[in-house]
């Protein structure tokens, strides 16, 4: 009688903590977005591979095929139906609507960045400025560029109009974020001292914020260049996206696209290694 | 010292205008940009639009038609970027700094995730045109190829961000390599992840109209389809519907995000 009730008392005393686990996830309102959003898209990716338009493709077969057209495009690139020096130009023609499209992009952009800014400006303004943007970035590259071919024709005029629209839409968001960092003391004490609104903005706005709108607009660059590509190629503006486009749907030339994609990739690794140096300068001057 | 400084601050900023001006000749003349003309052009395509870039009563009646290409293509977007999700994760804890295995793998994952980002998704879906012909399988594969590349870099700093002492502390417990990446880094950067994966998906939207347009599927081909036939008032109805539900997983996204963050 007395041992077993020594013993239950010792087990009573062990059980409990052991049955009752500590518990570290709770239902937060966070934790239920996150999970919900992460099976919505699970369940939508499993119906898109339903729902997929498949035309009767061998699937198998179409991957044995893509795997030895990489082969012949990487291992035995070759040029066929124009030069060497011919393909650096083109390079260049790509580079240079990226470069005309970033330019004017930042140059329009600074100003509506400056009116976009809530602390520059009034709310009503900024908010007017800031929905008409992100009407324009909502509208993809392509249409922009297709839309200004009608009245422009087909060509560098209509790549450079219309990608200029989203670097405008995409520096504006940037630029106009980077203003309202700025501290809000500097802004008062040089309108008390009877600065001009000009003045407050090259003297304090525009130099605080420089760094960072260098990085973004060099990074808008490096974007440009990969829409550059795809434009040459989808609205006839020449560059190496247009060679790439004749040799993948004319002369159905898959060494060819090799090498043309070495140009590509060479130009797009020697940007961001120049990306990488000017944040590094920037860093060390700040 | 003074007047030094502001003479050289003069000397650096007019260097830079000087070059900054020579670049642009080059650039206007390499690619036969017509400044005149691109300035003119302006006011003639919003008098264009204006005349003729809006849906008639008759477009609508293709309107079932577009928001079936539309499904179509939001689904190719989403499908690519979840399941380019899931490589990159694999790809980042492997590339990442904090949870590599070794620095030999490490930098291989890096240098795969570099060449996919680097291929632009038009560059491949030119590419696969090749071997997967004018079907949704050649968009998709061009948007996972893209986003494979992307999210692994993004996931990589994300990574190497949030789970650097973390990952040191359940080290010194003896917990193994798989239990502290499903227990600590996973868990701890999934919110920067998600917000990133949705990220992914407005911008494989815009990118599936394009690659529409060159591999001939989904929303993008259809409108090429009007526009080349100049049906614009279709071809209008076809980009307010892109603008529509781009807007609309916009707004979901930072709902989303302002939640998770």
């Amino acid at each position: 009688m007395e041992v077993k009730e020594q013993v239950t008392p010792t087990n009573q005393l062990l059980k409990p903590p052991l049955q009752k686990q500590i518990r570290i996830k709770t239902w937060t309102k966070s934790t239920v977005v996150i999970r919900s959003t992460l099976v919505i898209l699970a369940v939508l990716t499993v119906y898109a591979f339903f729902s997929f338009d498949y035309k009767d493709i061998d699937f198998g077969e179409a991957v044995i095929a893509t795997v030895s057209n990489l082969k012949a495009m990487f291992v035995r690139p070759h040029l066929e139906h124009f030069t060497f020096s011919h393909a650096l130009y083109q390079v260049f023609i790509t580079l240079g609507l990226a470069f005309l499209t970033t330019l004017f992009g930042a140059i329009i952009a600074v100003f509506l960045g400056l009116l976009a800014a809530e602390n520059l400006t009034n709310k009503r303004v900024s908010t007017v400025i800031k929905g008409v943007v992100a009407f324009i970035r909502a509208v993809p590259t392509v249409l922009w560029v297709l839309i200004f071919a009608v009245a422009a024709g087909l060509g560098s005029v209509a790549a450079v109009i219309g990608m200029t629209f989203h670097s405008v839409s995409y520096l504006v968001k940037a630029y106009s974020e980077s203003f309202e960092e700025l501290d809000n003391g500097v802004i008062e004490a040089l309108q008390a001292s009877g600065a001009s609104w000009w003045q407050i903005i090259f003297q304090a706005v525009i130099p605080s914020s420089l760094t960072y709108m260098i990085s973004w607009t060099f990074l808008r660059f490096e974007i440009n260049f990969a829409v550059a590509i795809a434009m040459g190629a989808a609205a006839g503006a020449g560059g190496i996206g247009f060679d790439m486009f004749m040799a993948s749907s004319f002369y159905l030339d898959i060494r060819e696209i090799g090498a043309i994609t070495y140009f590509i990739l060479a130009i797009a690794i020697l940007l961001e290694v120049v990306a990488i140096q000017f944040k590094k300068k920037l860093k060390v001057n700040e | 010292m003074q007047a030094d400084y502001f003479l050289k601050k003069r000397r650096n900023s007019l260097g830079f205008l000087s070059m900054l001006g020579v670049v642009t000749v080059l650039a206007i003349m390499i690619t036969e940009y017509n400044v005149v003309q691109g300035f003119a052009s302006l006011p003639k395509a919003v008098v264009w639009g204006l005349g003729n870039f809006y849906p008639t009563g008759e477009s609508l009646t293709k309107l079932p038609d577009i928001l079936e290409k539309l499904i179509e293509t939001l689904l190719v977007s989403i499908a690519a970027t979840t399941i380019g999700a899931l490589f990159a994760l694999l790809f980042a804890i492997i590339g990442s700094n904090t949870t590599r295995i070794n620095a030999f793998f490490g930098s291989i994952s890096r240098g795969v995730a570099t060449l996919f980002r680097n291929i632009d998704v038009a560059a491949w879906a030119m590419i696969l045109l090749f071997s997967f012909g004018q079907s949704s399988l050649t968009g998709y594969f061009a948007l996972f190829f893209g986003s494979f590349g992307f999210l692994t870099r993004a996931f990589v700093e994300t990574i190497d961000e949030v789970s650097g002492g973390s990952v040191e502390a359940l080290k010194a417990t003896g917990a193994s390599y798989f239990s502290i990446i499903s227990q600590s880094v996973i868990p701890s950067s999934l919110p920067q992840m998600i917000s990133w994966i949705l990220f992914m998906i407005e911008t494989n939207l815009r990118n599936a109209t394009l690659i529409g347009l060159l591999t001939g599927s989904g929303i993008g081909f259809t409108f090429n389809l009007y526009y080349k036939s100049l049906n614009y008032d279709v071809a209008s109805l076809v980009v307010i519907a892109i603008i529509v539900a781009i807007l609309f997983i916009e707004s979901v996204s930072n709902y989303v995000r302002r939640v998770i963050l």
